[in-house]
């Protein structure tokens, strides 16, 4: 598979390391009286479409970027591909 | 002399007289010969014998898709089995040798099997080996061993290389037969960047199987004139002798190029084959179409080929398999092998054609309505038996059979993305469905397009539609005229009738009763039968045999061919030997190591070496006399607590935190808290995972306010920069932070023992002040060292004694180890080894590893209250789950033998005194062990439940695998100075 890296163009997908579902960027509020229970389906209850899936992928082999893949996971098309961090921020992640 | 059964004309070089042995015999060929060629030039029909019943077999086709002609090829470490005679290229001194076979091809022992045939049929290893079980290991299985498989390995090391590459381009062109040569012409003049790949050794395809096929010129100076333009294009690409073997995302192909297959041995420095990784824009398949047989009785005998390849023989190497041939077929096609044969001198005795409307021919005789129903002729055919449409039968004595049963596409490449095929009625064949993925198309023959003028425009305009694409405007070009034939087919899948065995997948040895018989059996799917009876399992993969199954299926069930499907084809297309998979990884580069800094040096005092992780570290330095390495680790360890010792722990990762908010991202990452670390100190830190468990460990010291250097254990160093690089981008993404990794930049030696600081004032630069009072216990700074080189010195300890561990910029690593050892003299100093390291980490009750193997978690390592509940940290949430938090769960605790002689092996479990051994009563495990020279004896670190309240108590350590069980004490992990004294003098 080749992933179209936003800052460094089309690059083959051995040079990254994959985790898996992007939702793991949306870390629960551990504040919360119900952290406990959040970050237990946080960590473990995943969706594993057949169909367009957003997961991360990290260029360990590059630029040490992670990005968000959005991948079709019956074809391997990749429709879409953007830095996690500025995923992040547009899910409100900060400091 | 080169052979009775040469005819005239043909592509091959005459003047070219190559000798060549086939089972231990000479014979003699031309340039341009295959072996297969060659050998049918010299009247030898019989090439091997088959998988399962070992009959006697010939060649079946003309290319790669061959069932029968397998054989080993060359000699000695170079000797490779089940190579396809058909493409094996001939070359001055070439040796094969016949397989599956003893002791001779002619007579072969073990086709007593055939006589066995309705024993062996079908399922025949899954029913018969069932029981006794005990017969498994001692009867049937080194039975079976020695009779499967063909071709033997020569057991020798491959003395050839092989190369891995990577290529680009806008149009990769696979196949160059009349559509492929047209679509690179097409293509590349238009300027794109084109590849052009052929696994055959010349160009042309079927162009030069065929005669007259182009009509208005020969079909030998048009490829010639295509290829001088094509190689003269800086943009194109001609790669021949070279396998497009299987498609994959995104563009990628596949291929293997056969750089030396076609040389007695490669030329210096080049490699036998090379796997090329080809990124292309655009693709355009051109793989031809595979001819099918008609099964009848008895259809494997040496002599019966495919028609289309006995035409292949005659027109481009000027052979034929025998003087006087028959043709069966339920097409056109036959006809033309008869033609072609018969114009070149070849008695065509008749062609026995199963339609009722055949042409005829002035040549020969046309048996309109006929079938052939079986042959004669163990080792190499004498007779045909045919039935007239009147159910009268005949006998009709001839060397060879043409079997022609109309041409599947090669769309093999189109369904390695899960692409599945569609019937086409007119030519009763599977072609590649059309796509809306317009990333490879495909053109000619392999698209179903079957006349030679529809293979050329079909080239062209693929390559025109796939740069359009790319919005590079391509221009049709002037083509040959060429026949235009339209393909007459009645579908005749098999002969029915008769109560012998007719062979469809000739390599694997499955009979069309096979099919029936798995069908009755109940399985159903085609994909089952496939399984069950090994149809198309075999290294052709079916290509000659797939449909004929399908069709028997078909009639079974009563369905069509297409409602039974097809079975899936994988990569690779044609057989790619592993060498070439490995390419340069073989050996020592299969898995490279890293070497630290000091491994000259440490090489030099004749060190043992272990692979840690990527690294090659020293284990232990054994000095003269030492026979034993328990010597050597011993000596390295009382050295150490006695006076000093060195060791290189450049393989810690190491990585440099800087930024603003470079305290609160530690904050976060480690479970306890690092924001009040003052600058100029260190303090260790527990990763944990989110889920609560310990992931790794190491020190963080702050050098500046913006400004941490941190180390992880060398195991984990990559994944755990990872992690905190996502914990960076991905959690919190507006901390002012940068992470690197410098782990390769630092050379590290950890200086430890009493003596350590007056060792390190000698090499310390004197307007640094390393006094206990100046640089105490937790202390880092910048330094320099040896008159002014910059250095970073930390006041930390894994071994428990006074000690500092120094970095130096990785190049000075080397004359720093010299350094140490030469100013170490007088103090008598040693280099430890990874052995010692451990031995001196247990002594001291450190947790390393063995003990943080994701199983554990803080309050296991007895770090519990290090787990901050004023900050919010990776795992802190999780961690506090009430599973976690139970009374009776393992702690980290000692272990001291009872009798002082015992020697405690980790992995062992503890059990109660008193208590049965098993799992219920299970208490915990030994995670670590060793001899402690400290102590006098065994020692080690286990998980125990309850364990920080059983100290003092007397425990079973059981060891099933060794029957061992011996007892002792419960103890503190820290077997030496637990109030830790001696960190801080």
């Amino acid at each position: 598979m080749i992933i179209n890296h936003p800052l460094l163009g089309p690059r083959d997908a051995q040079e990254f390391v994959y985790l898996g579902d992007a939702n793991l960027i949306d870390r629960p509020d551990p504040s919360s009286s119900t952290a406990l229970d959040d970050f237990h389906d946080y960590l473990y209850l995943r969706d594993n479409p057949a169909g367009s899936h957003r997961e991360l992928w990290f260029h360990e082999q590059g630029d040490r970027s992670w990005l968000v893949v959005t991948r079709d996971t019956t074809t391997h098309e990749i429709t879409h591909v953007e830095l996690a961090s500025e995923y992040a921020k547009r899910q409100g992640r900060d400091r | 002399m080169s052979g009775i059964n040469r005819l005239d004309g043909g592509q091959i070089d005459r003047n070219n007289v190559l000798t060549f042995s086939f089972d231990g015999k000479r014979y003699s060929g031309f340039g341009g010969d295959t072996l297969v060629s060659a050998l049918l030039a010299n009247n030898v029909r019989l090439m091997g014998r088959s998988f399962k019943y070992h009959r006697p077999r010939g060649v079946f086709t003309a290319g790669s898709e061959e069932p029968n002609a397998l054989v080993e090829l060359r000699s000695g470490a170079r000797r490779e089995p089940n190579s396809r005679a058909t493409v094996a290229e001939l070359y001055e001194g070439l040796t094969a040798q016949s397989q599956n076979r003893f002791p001779s091809l002619r007579f072969d022992a073990l086709a007593f099997n055939d006589t066995l045939a309705s024993f062996l049929s079908s399922g025949f290893y899954y029913k018969t080996f069932m029981w006794p079980v005990a017969f498994w290991e001692k009867v049937y299985e080194p039975f079976i061993r020695r009779a499967a498989g063909l071709g033997r390995l020569s057991g020798e090391e491959d003395p050839d290389t092989y190369d891995k590459g990577f290529l680009h381009c806008d149009l990769l062109i696979v196949g160059a037969g009349p559509s492929g040569l047209a679509a690179a012409l097409t293509a590349g003049r238009a300027g794109a960047e084109v590849i052009l790949a052929e696994e055959d050794f010349a160009l042309g395809g079927r162009l030069l199987a065929e005669s007259g096929i182009l009509t208005d010129r020969l079909a030998s100076d048009w490829i010639e004139e295509v290829t001088a333009e094509l190689v003269a294009l800086p943009n194109v690409r001609l790669m021949t002798r070279t396998t497009v073997f299987g498609q994959y995302d995104h563009g990628i192909f596949g291929a293997v190029e056969r750089v030396s297959d076609h040389i007695p041995e490669p030329q210096p420095n080049k490699p036998r084959q090379i796997l090329w990784r080809i990124y292309s824009k655009r693709a355009l398949l051109n793989a031809g179409a595979t001819e099918r047989p008609i099964p009848f009785e008895n259809n494997d005998r040496p002599g019966i080929m495919l028609a289309g390849a006995m035409r292949a023989y005659a027109n481009r190497w000027a052979v034929t398999a025998a003087r006087n041939v028959v043709v069966f077929t339920n097409n056109d096609d036959g006809h033309r092998t008869a033609r072609d044969l018969s114009e070149k001198g070849v008695d065509v005795a008749a062609v026995v054609d199963c339609r009722h409307n055949a042409p005829t021919s002035a040549d020969f005789e046309v048996i309109e309505g006929a079938e052939v129903i079986g042959s004669r002729g163990r080792l190499g055919l004498k007779a045909v038996k045919m039935r007239f449409k009147d159910g009268s039968e005949r006998e009709i004595a001839c060397g060879a059979l043409g079997v022609a049963g109309g041409w599947n596409p090669n769309v093999h490449l189109t369904c390695h993305k899960r692409g599945r095929p569609e019937w086409n009625g007119d030519i009763s064949a599977f072609i590649p469905v059309k796509s809306e993925d317009s990333a490879l198309r495909v053109a000619g023959a392999a698209a179903g397009i079957f006349s030679t003028h529809g293979a050329l425009q079909s080239g062209a305009q693929g390559a025109i539609d796939a740069l359009n694409d790319l919005g590079i405007s391509a221009r049709f070009p002037a083509l040959p005229e060429a026949e235009d034939a339209p393909v007459n087919i009645a579908p005749f899948w098999y002969v029915k009738g008769g109560t012998g065995r007719a062979w469809l997948d000739l390599q694997n040895d499955v009979t069309i009763k096979d099919i029936n018989l798995a069908h009755q059996e109940g399985f159903r799917s085609v994909e089952h039968v496939k399984r069950y009876t090994t149809l198309g399992m075999a290294t052709d993969q079916g290509k000659t045999a797939n449909i004929g199954a399908l069709a028997v299926l078909a009639d079974i069930e009563g369905k069509s061919i297409p409602e039974v499907g097809t079975t899936i084809f994988r990569p690779p297309y044609t057989p790619v030997s592993i060498g070439t998979f490995a390419g340069r990884s073989r050996g020592k580069e299969f898995r490279p190591y890293r070497l630290t800094p000091s491994h000259k040096w440490a090489a030099e005092q004749d060190a043992v070496f272990v692979e840690v992780g990527n690294w090659l570290r020293a284990q232990w330095f054994p000095l003269k006399g030492e026979t034993h390495w328990r010597q050597s680790v011993d000596r390295e360890v009382i050295a150490v607590r006695k006076s000093v010792g060195i060791c290189d722990v450049t393989t810690l990762g190491k990585i440099d935190v800087q930024g603003a908010d470079a305290a609160e991202f530690l904050n976060h990452i480690y479970c306890n808290g690092f924001a009040k670390l003052p600058v100029g100190k260190t303090r260790y830190g527990l990763i944990l995972r989110e889920d609560g468990m310990a992931m790794d460990d190491g020190t963080a010291a702050r050098l500046a306010e913006d400004h941490f250097v941190i180390t992880t254990t060398t195991a984990n160093a990559v994944s755990a920069f990872r992690h905190m690089e996502f914990c960076r981008q991905c959690l919190w993404p507006g901390l002012d932070v940068q992470l690197i990794s410098t782990t390769e930049a630092w050379a590290q030696f950890s200086v430890a023992g009493p003596n350590a600081r007056k060792l390190m004032q000698k090499i310390v630069d004197t307007d640094h002040d390393i006094t206990n009072e100046g640089f105490p216990y937790m202390a880092c700074g910048e330094i320099t060292i040896c008159g002014g080189l910059r250095a970073r010195l930390f006041r930390i300890s894994f071994s428990g004694e006074l000690a500092y561990e120094i970095a130096v910029p990785t190049r000075y690593g080397d004359a720093l180890i010299r350094r140490l050892i030469e100013a170490g003299k007088e103090f008598d100093v040693v280099p430890y080894g990874t052995e010692a390291l451990g031995v001196l980490r247990i002594e001291k009750g450190h947790a390393a590893g063995n003990e943080l193997n994701g199983q554990s978690t803080a309050a296991m390592l007895g770090m519990g209250r290090m787990v901050s509940q004023k900050k919010d940290s990776i795992g802190r949430v999780l961690a506090g789950r009430p599973y976690l938090q139970r009374v009776d769960d393992y702690r980290l605790i000692g272990l001291l033998p009872v009798n002082l002689d015992s020697v405690i092996l980790a992995g062992a479990h503890l059990m109660n005194v008193g208590m049965e051994s098993c799992a219920a009563n299970d208490q915990g495990w030994v995670t670590s062990a060793a001899y402690s020279p400290h102590i006098g004896s065994s020692i080690a670190l286990a998980f125990l439940k309850k364990g920080d309240q059983r100290h003092g108590d007397v425990i079973r350590i059981v060891n099933p695998l060794s029957d061992g069980d011996i007892e002792a004490k419960v103890t503190s992990p820290h077997f030496i100075d637990p109030e830790g004294e001696r960190l801080r003098v």
